[in-house]
């Protein structure tokens, strides 16, 4: 069965990257983004019990936390040009949309 | 400072659970770095009410996740039929309406309860305004004055 | 007893696996953005949970099973807020959702 599901979230993560080459928007190819980072997440932990070796599920659980801080990395970018500054406003996100 | 003294011991918790090696130096290195951590947190004013909630009316939250896990089975199986049905019956909607929560922890817990359920996501979240976009006309209309408004309402205690 | 527990998390793994396939599925059918937010929360919330319920009771009561609730909780409190800034950025740009007609009858699957 650990087999099965690993043979699953690799079809999700397949899927999720054709969603992501289709695009159309950016916002869907984030989403994607994120699909496959959570498959990836669960990946690794039934992998880790398929092949006897529990410590994968460290790496899935910092799997899940740079998923989470990538997407909203990717967000702020797109909002303001760059990671370091705070807050130029809204307007330069809708120029690019 | 009880607020601090409970974020240093769950802190120290999470160490040695995550650590799950229980030598002298392993200890005490975890114990260090928790002391360091509440002493940036206190500088950074993070441990707050928002920050380590400790303050919510915990009976109401132990009631409030077996309820949230089984709407979420629900409407999971709900919208799990809506995709796999070959005519894909949606009707997507956008519904405004204002919560009743008063604190901005009531307002996050709500809203994020919201998008957890599979069918309804929150766009915009304001102390008076929820905009929710919600996959089906149905799960739409059962969102105003719904059972969990009422309980994320409960959820803040005093 | 143990053959009991095991059938349980060969059953929640299948399920689990299968809600993640419908995640993806989604993904691929929905018309718009929006919506296809709405697929994608079945993986991270069904698939996620039951997946992870399956391993729990392969785990037992050790260490292994404190570190994959802790996964669990991590998804089930960072994924809404991922997914609400996404929705939040796409309707910033105004983006705008598909919506149903206003006239037309309700949609029973």
């Amino acid at each position: 069965m650990l087999a099965f599901a690993t043979l699953a979230l690799l079809v999700t993560v397949a899927l999720a990257l054709v969603r992501a080459a289709l695009g159309p928007t950016v916002f869907d190819r984030l989403q994607a983004a994120n699909t496959v980072g959570t498959c990836a997440m669960l990946l690794l932990a039934v992998l880790g019990f398929l092949f006897g070796r529990p410590e994968f599920l460290d790496l899935a659980l910092v799997y899940g936390l740079l998923n989470a801080i990538g997407v909203f990395a990717v967000l702020k970018f797109l909002r303001q040009d760059d990671l370091g500054e705070a807050s130029k406003d809204a307007a330069n996100l809708r120029e690019r949309a | 400072m009880a607020r601090q003294f409970s974020f240093l011991l769950s802190l120290i918790a999470f160490w040695l659970l995550l650590s799950g090696m229980f030598t002298p130096f392993l200890i005490a290195a975890g114990i260090g770095s928790a002391i360091v951590i509440v002493l940036l947190s206190r500088r950074m004013d993070l441990a707050d009410h928002e920050g380590h909630p400790v303050h919510l009316a915990w009976v109401a939250v132990l009631s409030y996740w077996p309820w949230l896990f089984k709407e979420i089975i629900k409407s999971a199986w709900d919208v799990t039929r809506r995709v796999l049905h070959p005519a894909l019956p949606i009707s997507p909607v956008l519904v405004e309406f204002r919560p009743t929560q008063t604190t901005d922890v009531g307002l996050v817990i709500h809203a994020n309860s919201i998008t957890l359920t599979p069918g309804t996501i929150s766009v915009e979240v304001e102390p008076d305004r929820f905009l929710v976009h919600a996959l089906t006309r149905e799960a739409g209309a059962g969102l105003t004055g719904s059972e969990m408004d009422r309980r994320c309402t409960a959820l803040e205690g005093n | 007893m143990s053959t009991l527990v095991e059938s349980i998390s060969a059953i929640s793994l299948l399920l689990g696996a299968l809600f993640c396939c419908v995640g993806g599925i989604g993904l691929m059918r929905m018309p718009d953005f929006y919506t296809r937010m709405h697929a994608a929360s079945i993986t991270e919330t069904l698939g996620v949970g039951l997946t992870l319920l399956g391993l729990l009771l392969l785990a037992g009561w050790t260490l292994v099973a404190v570190k994959l609730l802790m996964v669990g909780a991590l998804v089930f409190f960072v994924s809404p807020t991922a997914s609400h800034a996404l929705a939040r950025a796409a309707m910033t740009c105004r983006l705008k959702p598909v919506l149903a007609d206003v006239g037309e009858t309700t949609s029973k699957p």
